[in-house]
């Protein structure tokens, strides 16, 4: 019998020949956060609890983004970033992009090691619990491209906010790699006491466009 | 498989000679060196308290916590109920996304399979995301004897493969040592490190970081666990904090996943009820810094060969155990270490397994058969603080009582003459059935109060077999009037 046949036969031995009928799950939690995306109670909890994780958010308006994101790479890089140190996902909308700044494509993942600092969109952003998630679309990118430069930039626009978790995973296409981002990498190994930044980057700015 | 054939009841527990789910000592002679050791119990206690500090502030703050919890028991229940169905929906989906499906039927099988697909890929190098399976299997020491290198990359993980320890938590696996032992051992084994390296945990962790980024960008084949696996999709999901993760799940050409066949759940949706309950039973967190998932291989994005080795290894016989089987819903949260009062005063190592604290009381003794580790059901006062907070609400006291009737039953059955212990309850039974019995024996039980010489309890060397109960536990000194005395003293007028 291969280990497949036996391990399946094991179970089914360990559950016996009269199966105990399957009991319903009752799904009496909260569904719902009961505010709409984007209400602008919950990008201020977005921004709450993002900064907890002692992250950096900036707001700005739909017009603003190219800027703000610009001010952003000011404050995790120091104001004299060269645009060569910064890659963007290949699908972010252009007038985001820091202008001459580096554009992803099918280089060798390491390679996006040499630089600084890296700019995505996200798929969803979950105010609750200070969640981004990158779904690796064109305007999130490749997930090595959020993990190896030390400076993530995220842009987050207002429709995607909601506000709870199961709002959350139901807009996502769980066949697509998911990173679901709460703050900058971090470790508490050490006597538990946090430290951000371990091996993800150490630091992470979110842009919240809109609202 | 004589057991299936023979249609006994037992099925095959995890395999004696690999892994590490049996103690080289027993549970109070393990935990009677760990009470001496002053430091460890120092670090022990300020950890567990910080960390039941911040979980009881963030789940206070979910108003439906109890729901969440109640649907996480449900649905484990639910899974469990029909594992065989989910595990090939599941083989089914990661298959049809490109990846590859292995069984394994216990540990040997799996380090075989892992150390098989490693050398196919002619890399030497391993990187590996921090997982209680393979810590279970005793996969390193597989892949090491392969002559292969392997490089734990959770903070704590390298910590205690540095050491040459053995972890010690489910979730910060070298919780027993302090800052200053951290950077010693650093100091002694990281090659290149800067020697005015501080017991400053950002130094410490920075030092960390520069050892292995080298190792993750060359890195060509990881190995890593799953938190969930989704059969519905074929999606597994591993929870983690510090990128280490990331770094293995994504940079690679090759992944192999190593998951305990109860860690699949059917359906996507089930994820948001555990990937709320894990993270704050867990860290104390709202959520964990990054939670990565995929589903079989995604062209451009991530390794482009994916293996997922599901593992039996005892858990098959668990599952068999109507009591006990829902020691398979644990979603390694470790909330129950850190409410014991056990495991705060004796620490991981005294369980002898990687699964340490009241789960793990649990959990080995089924996985091994509880005659390997027998001694670990008594490693508890079924206080009940682990039931309380257990996200999945398993109902661990329960399951603790059930194997000791198992223990004791086994022992029973082994002896051509009762054990002392049956023998005194016997009597007890009796005694306690005749009231005239009873009262004699109350009344000689007040010559315990010669051997106390005024003290409130009898001294700890006692003869056997009474040792046996005093070795570990106080016996009061009996008092000078019974109850039924007083009660009838104080009513007579």
């Amino acid at each position: 019998m291969s280990a497949r046949e036996e391990v399946l036969a094991r179970v089914r031995q360990a559950l016996g020949e009269t199966r105990t009928p399957v009991p319903e799950v009752v799904r009496d939690y909260r569904l719902t956060d009961g505010r709409p995306a984007g209400d602008e109670e919950l990008l201020t909890l977005l921004v709450d609890r993002v900064e907890d994780y002692r992250a950096t958010v900036l707001r700005c308006g739909p017009a603003e983004v190219g800027a703000t994101v610009r001010a952003a790479l000011d404050q995790g890089l120091g104001t004299g970033w060269a645009a060569g140190d910064v890659v963007v996902a290949p699908g972010l909308a252009a007038d985001w992009r820091p202008a001459g700044c580096d554009v992803d494509d099918d280089r060798p993942a390491v390679q996006l090691a040499e630089r600084a600092a890296s700019v995505t969109a996200v798929a969803v952003a979950i105010a609750e619990t200070g969640t981004l998630v990158l779904d690796g679309s064109p305007a999130c990118g490749r997930r090595a491209l959020s993990l190896l430069p030390d400076c993530l930039v995220c842009v987050v626009t207002a429709d995607q906010v909601v506000g709870s978790v199961p709002e959350g995973l139901a807009r996502l296409d769980p066949l697509r790699p998911l990173t679901m981002v709460s703050g900058p990498s971090a470790t508490s190994d050490i006597e538990l006491q946090r430290v951000e930044g371990v091996h993800g980057p150490r630091t992470l700015l979110v842009v919240l466009v809109g609202g | 498989m004589t057991a299936v054939d023979l249609g006994m009841p037992g099925l095959p527990h995890a395999p004696r000679g690999v892994g590490h789910l049996r103690g080289a000592e027993s549970f109070p002679d393990a935990a009677r060196g760990a009470l001496r050791n002053g430091q460890l119990r120092a670090n022990l206690g300020h950890a567990t308290s910080t960390i039941r500090g911040k979980r009881a502030n963030v789940v206070g703050e979910l108003p439906d916590w109890e729901q969440l919890r109640a649907a996480g028991k449900a649905l484990k229940t639910a899974t469990m109920a029909r594992l065989d169905e989910h595990l090939e929906e599941l083989e089914r989906q990661v298959t049809a996304r490109g990846g590859v499906v292995h069984w394994a039927r216990d540990a040997n099988e799996a380090n075989e399979i892992v150390t098989r697909l490693v050398q196919a890929t002619g890399t030497s190098e391993v990187v590996k995301v921090k997982s209680m399976a393979t810590q279970e299997i005793g996969l390193n020491e597989a892949l090491e004897a392969a002559g292969l290198d392997v490089f734990e990359t959770d903070l704590a993980e390298l910590i205690v493969q540095l050491g040459e320890d053995s972890p010690s938590h489910i979730l910060v696996p070298a919780i027993h040592k302090n800052r200053a032992e951290i950077r010693e051992i650093f100091a002694r084994t990281i090659p290149g490190v800067d020697p005015g390296l501080t017991d400053d945990p950002r130094q410490l962790a920075m030092a960390a970081r520069a050892h292995l980024r080298e190792r993750f960008l060359r890195a060509r084949v990881a190995v890593s666990g799953a938190n969930f696996g989704v059969a519905e999709t074929g999606t597994l999901t591993v929870v983690e904090s510090e990128g280490n993760g990331r770094m293995c799940l994504t940079l690679p050409e090759t992944l192999i996943t190593v998951m305990g066949i109860e860690k699949v759940v059917p359906t996507w949706r089930d994820l948001e009820v555990f990937l709320q309950l894990l993270p704050r039973s867990s860290t104390g967190e709202r959520m964990n810094p990054y939670t990565s998932a995929w589903a079989g291989v995604t062209p451009g994005d991530g390794p482009q060969e994916f293996h997922l080795v599901l593992l039996d290894n005892g858990r098959t016989a668990v599952l068999a155990d109507e009591v006990g089987r829902e020691a398979l819903h644990c979603i390694r949260c470790s909330a129950c270490l850190n409410v014991c009062p056990v495991y705060e005063r004796a620490g991981g190592h005294s369980y002898g397994s990687v699964y340490p604290g009241p789960i793990g009381a649990v959990l080995s003794p089924m996985l091994t058969g509880v005659e390997d580790n027998a001694s670990l059901p008594y490693a508890s006062s079924l206080c009940g603080a682990c039931y309380d907070v257990c996200p999945v609400a398993i109902d661990i006291p329960s399951i603790l009582v059930h194997l000791r009737g198992e223990h004791v039953e086994a022992v029973a059955r082994d002896r051509d003459r009762p054990t002392a212990e049956a023998v005194a309850f016997r009597g007890l039974a009796k005694a306690m059935s005749h009231p005239r019995l009873w009262h004699l024996a109350q009344r000689a039980a007040r010559l315990g109060r010669l051997v106390s010489r005024g003290r409130p309890t009898l001294p700890n060397a006692l003869p056997p077999p009474i040792s046996g109960w005093t070795r570990s536990r106080d016996l009061p000194t009996p008092p000078t009037k019974t109850f039924v005395q007083q009660w009838t003293e104080e009513h007579r007028s």
